[in-house]
C-alpha cells in the first residue's frame, strides 16, 4: 500500500484510499501508476479507471478531467465518477440506444456530435462496468 | 384601552405567524446542513483545480494565448447578480441588490449588463433601466443546485464571453457563506481568467513553500490549459451558486429565529395586556355588584 488515491469530481470526494497500483484512463491510452512513478498530469478520457489492494481489484467509471500524479499521490479530478454498484445498467443501455439512434440520423453542430459521442462513450463504461460487476 | 377580544384575536393571530416562521426555521436548518456539506464536499476539487492550473499556467509559458484569458478592452460588463428566489431571509437580498447597484454606480462609464440568477434580483432590475441578457430562476428554490444546473449557467456565460467581442469582463456577484449567521457579498470577476502572476500574492501567504515540481506532461501544457480554462470557470460558477444556497438557508433560519422570537415577545406583553385589562373589569364588576348591594 504505497499510493495514496483520490478521486474527487466538482460534487464529492468519491474515494481516498491507499492502493498498491492504480491504472487510469488517459487521453493518449491506459496509465498505469505504481509507486515511485515520476510526476505526471494528463488529460482523462470516459474509461474504466482501476485499483489493486492486495489481491483484490476495483474499479470505477471516470469521465472527463485529469489526472496528476506526484509524490506517490494520485489525484484524479473527474467531471463525472460513479462506482459499479451506482452504475444503473438499464438506464444504460437505453441511453446508448437513444445515443446511437441520433447518431444514425445526425445533423448536427460539431459540438454536438462531440456530446452525442461523449454519452456513448459513457453509456459503454457503465454497460462494461456493470457487466464486468455483475460477472465477479 | 383596547377591548378584551380585540386582544385575543390579535394573540391568535400572532401565535399563527410564530407558528409559520418556526416551521420555515426548521426547514431552513435541514436545508442549510445540507447545502453546508455540498459546499464543503465541492471545496477539494477547487483546491486541487487552482493549484494545478497554477502550475499548468507556468509551463504554458508567456506566449500562451487563450481567448479565456487576454485581457480585453473596458466598456461593458456583464453582472452575474446571484439572488435567491424567495424573500423572508433577512437583508440576504437586499445586500445583493446594493452591491450590484454600487457596483453599477462605480462603473457608470462603462455598460452594465445584467444576467440575472435568482428571481429577486431579476424583479428588482426589470423595473430599472438596466438590460437584463438572461435570467435563470428556480435554480436556487429548492435548497440545492446540482452541478449539472451550474453547468448550464457556466456554459452560457462562457458562450456570451467568447461570441461577443465586445463583451470585455464578466463579473460574479453573489453571498459567501462564513457561518450560520453571517454571509459576506462578494463581487468577483472571472473572465477573462487572471493570469497566475496576478495571483501571487495569495499563494505567497501559504505556509508551504511553492515546490517546483517538474511533471511529464501526457499532453502538450498549452492543451490541456486551454481545455481546464472553461473548466475553471464552471466550477467557480458552481462554488457560487452552491455558496449562495448555503447562505440563504442560513439567512432565512437567523431572520425566522429572531422572528419567532420577536413574535414571543409579542404575545407575552399581549397577554399581560389582556390579563390587566381581565382583572380591571372583573374588579370593576365586583365593585358594582357590591356598591349595588350596599345602596339596597
Amino acid at each position: 500500500m504505497a499510493l495514496q488515491l483520490d478521486v474527487i469530481t466538482p460534487e464529492r470526494r468519491l474515494l481516498s484510499e491507499q492502493a498498491d497500483s492504480v491504472t487510469v484512463p488517459g487521453r493518449g491510452g491506459e496509465l498505469g501508476i505504481l509507486p515511485g512513478h515520476t510526476p505526471l498530469i494528463s488529460e482523462l478520457q470516459t474509461g474504466v479507471l482501476s485499483y489493486t489492494q492486495g489481491p483484490t481489484t476495483r474499479r470505477l467509471l471516470v469521465s472527463g478531467g485529469f489526472v496528476e500524479v506526484n509524490d506517490d499521490r494520485v489525484s484524479v479530478l473527474a467531471d463525472l465518477a460513479e462506482f459499479p454498484e451506482e452504475v444503473d445498467a438499464a438506464r444504460a443501455r437505453t441511453e446508448r440506444e437513444e445515443a446511437e439512434r441520433r447518431l444514425g440520423a445526425f445533423t448536427g453542430t460539431p459540438e454536438e456530435l462531440a456530446d452525442l459521442r461523449a454519452q456513448l462513450d459513457r453509456a459503454d463504461t457503465r454497460l462494461q462496468l456493470a457487466a464486468g460487476d455483475a460477472a465477479r | 384601552m383596547a377591548n378584551l377580544l380585540d386582544i385575543r384575536r390579535r394573540i391568535k393571530s400572532v401565535k399563527n405567524t410564530q407558528q409559520i416562521t418556526k416551521a420555515m426555521k426548521m426547514v431552513s436548518a435541514a436545508k442549510l446542513r445540507r447545502a453546508q456539506e455540498r459546499a464543503v464536499s465541492s471545496r477539494p476539487f477547487a483546491t486541487k483545480m487552482a493549484e494545478v492550473l497554477t502550475d499548468l499556467a507556468s509551463h504554458a509559458g508567456e506566449d500562451f494565448h487563450h481567448p479565456l484569458l487576454d485581457p480585453r478592452g473596458n466598456e461593458r460588463y456583464l453582472l452575474v447578480l446571484v439572488t435567491a428566489d424567495k424573500g423572508l431571509a433577512g437583508a440576504f437580498n437586499a445586500n445583493l441588490i446594493k452591491a450590484a447597484q454600487s457596483f453599477m454606480r462605480e462603473h457608470a462609464g462603462q455598460t452594465v449588463e445584467l444576467l440575472a440568477v435568482g428571481r429577486k434580483g431579476r424583479d428588482f432590475f426589470r423595473r430599472r433601466p438596466v438590460e437584463i441578457v438572461g435570467e435563470y430562476i428556480g435554480l436556487t428554490g429548492k435548497g440545492r443546485v446540482e452541478h449539472a444546473e451550474a453547468l448550464e449557467v457556466a456554459r452560457d456565460i462562457l458562450r456570451r464571453f467568447t461570441e461577443d467581442e465586445g463583451l470585455d469582463k464578466v463579473f460574479v456577484i453573489f453571498n459567501e457563506f462564513r457561518s450560520v449567521i453571517s454571509q459576506r457579498v462578494v463581487v468577483e470577476q472571472i473572465l477573462p481568467v487572471s493570469r497566475a502572476e496576478d495571483e501571487a500574492p495569495e499563494s505567497a501567504d501559504d505556509a508551504r513553500p511553492q515546490t517546483f515540481v517538474d511533471y511529464i506532461y501526457e499532453q502538450p501544457p498549452a492543451e490541456i490549459f486551454s481545455r481546464l480554462l472553461p473548466r475553471l470557470v464552471e466550477t467557480q460558477v458552481y462554488r457560487a451558486l452552491l455558496e449562495s444556497v448555503a447562505s440563504e438557508q442560513g439567512a432565512r433560519m437567523t431572520a425566522m429565529d429572531s422572528a419567532s422570537k420577536n413574535a414571543g415577545e409579542l404575545i407575552q406583553s399581549l397577554t399581560l395586556n389582556m390579563n390587566r385589562i381581565r382583572q380591571a373589569s372583573i374588579t370593576r364588576e365586583i365593585i358594582e355588584i357590591v356598591s349595588g348591594a350596599a345602596a339596597l
